[in-house]
């Protein structure tokens, strides 16, 4: 399927620029050439689909669907999934908490949305795609999905509505349960396009720059480090290379765009790949300034019980990953 | 009649943007409106949006979650 973009690499690099083959500059250069071209390439189509499926399904009707619905524990599941199709902007966080809560959507249900929406997002999956196959592409999809539908439903036992600010129990106890009437727009797919297409370049544009320094960083991580370099350090049978690494990963933060293609050559160096995507995890999943953010609507307790249970399932999915992979 | 335009949102890239694109729109085609940015959370929660930056003209939400292009805030102001 990408045989023509290695081909176009390598009349780039060996005719035009007449770099001999099997020089270090050539094959790092074609490398570099072949896997940015393939890898915007597949970010373009996956955010491209996503942005369709967003455009039916905005946010205001997932919430409504979700308010309305009795789904018999399966809204935890919804909200995950909700989540993966909804763009993720970390400024939008506080009013899509209050939006969903005053809707009368539980507070796990609302975390399991809010855990899943960054960590599988449309640049995630089509840098995965590109970097580690579709097998693996698929595994992370659904153990991001099940790790937002777990911590959630493990958040909704702890009971933690009264951890939330004064303010939004006071928003809380004076709107009454907004009745959702949500009009659908209704456009049709022509006049929905040129509204999708402008969110795409948007999109791209804003990440193309943290591709290619990931990408650029990740080819010459590749050629100066041994093969296996990490086996010693981080071997599968290491009890604390999993915690170890999602916690080092939690302060940490970065857009997938810039950590995933060095997640890739840290795998393709000897790093197990649980532990690698409890890192990258931590990393996308749960930052500082998002926790800043809520604290508009959380007191510290219970962003710091919100932190340690998402954590939690993190690394326990970093043991599973080494353990079935 | 004057049109008061309001945009919600708490400061982030996207919302400054939008902020851009409506002050542009207003001053090139001599459109007879106010600007003002609500970035108060508590105020824009008040307007039950969930997705910022989110444009309001005359307490009417026109565009939520993204930035809109020239054209359609002219067509929406006019």
């Amino acid at each position: 399927m990408f045989d023509w973009i290695q081909n176009s690499a390598d009349w780039f690099v060996y005719d035009v620029l007449n770099l001999d083959k099997g020089q270090h500059l050539a094959e790092a250069l074609n490398f570099f050439i072949y896997d940015t071209t393939k890898i915007l390439i597949l970010l373009f189509v996956v955010i491209f689909l996503m942005g369709i499926v967003n455009s039916y399904f905005p946010i205001d009707k997932v919430k409504s669907y979700l308010s309305r619905n009795k789904l018999y524990g399966l809204e935890y599941l919804m909200a995950s999934l909700f989540g993966v199709v909804t763009p993720f902007c970390s400024c939008s966080s506080v009013p899509l908490f209050i939006g969903f809560v005053r809707g009368g959507i539980p507070l796990g249900v609302t975390f399991a949305f809010l855990i899943t929406s960054p960590l599988v997002n449309e640049v995630a999956i089509g840098l995965f795609v590109g970097l580690f196959g579709i097998e693996t592409t698929i595994i992370y999809v659904i153990s991001g999905v099940l790790l937002g539908t777990v911590s959630g439903v493990i958040l909704q036992q702890l009971k933690l509505e009264r951890f939330l600010t004064p303010w939004v129990k006071e928003v809380l106890a004076t709107a009454q349960r907004d009745q959702d009437t949500f009009i659908a727009e209704k456009q049709t797919l022509q006049q929905r396009l040129p509204i999708i297409w402008d969110e795409v370049l948007k999109i791209l544009k804003g990440i193309i720059p943290y591709v290619i320094v990931g990408i650029a960083i990740g080819g010459l991580m590749h050629g100066y480090i041994p093969e296996g370099f990490f086996e010693q350090y981080m071997a599968k049978d290491n009890l604390f290379a999993v915690p170890i690494a999602t916690i080092l990963a939690v302060p940490m933060y970065s857009n997938a765009s810039g950590i995933l293609p060095v997640v890739q050559v840290l795998v393709a160096k000897g790093i197990p790949l649980g532990t690698a995507i409890a890192f990258m995890m931590g990393v996308v999943g749960l930052s500082l300034p998002e926790a800043m953010l809520l604290k508009k609507v959380m007191t510290l307790k219970l962003i710091a019980i919100f932190f340690a249970v998402v954590t939690l399932c993190i690394i326990i999915s970093g043991y599973l990953f080494n353990f079935l992979l | 009649m004057s049109k008061t335009i309001k945009i919600l949102g708490t400061g982030c890239p996207k919302c400054q943007s939008m902020t851009g694109v409506v002050k542009d729109v207003i001053s090139e085609n001599n459109i007879d409106a106010t600007i003002e940015k609500v970035e108060d959370i508590m105020e824009i929660m008040k307007y039950n949006v969930m997705s910022t930056p989110a444009l309001v003209v005359d307490d009417v939400i026109t565009i939520k979650g993204r930035v809109p292009s020239k054209e359609e805030v002219l067509a929406l102001v006019k």
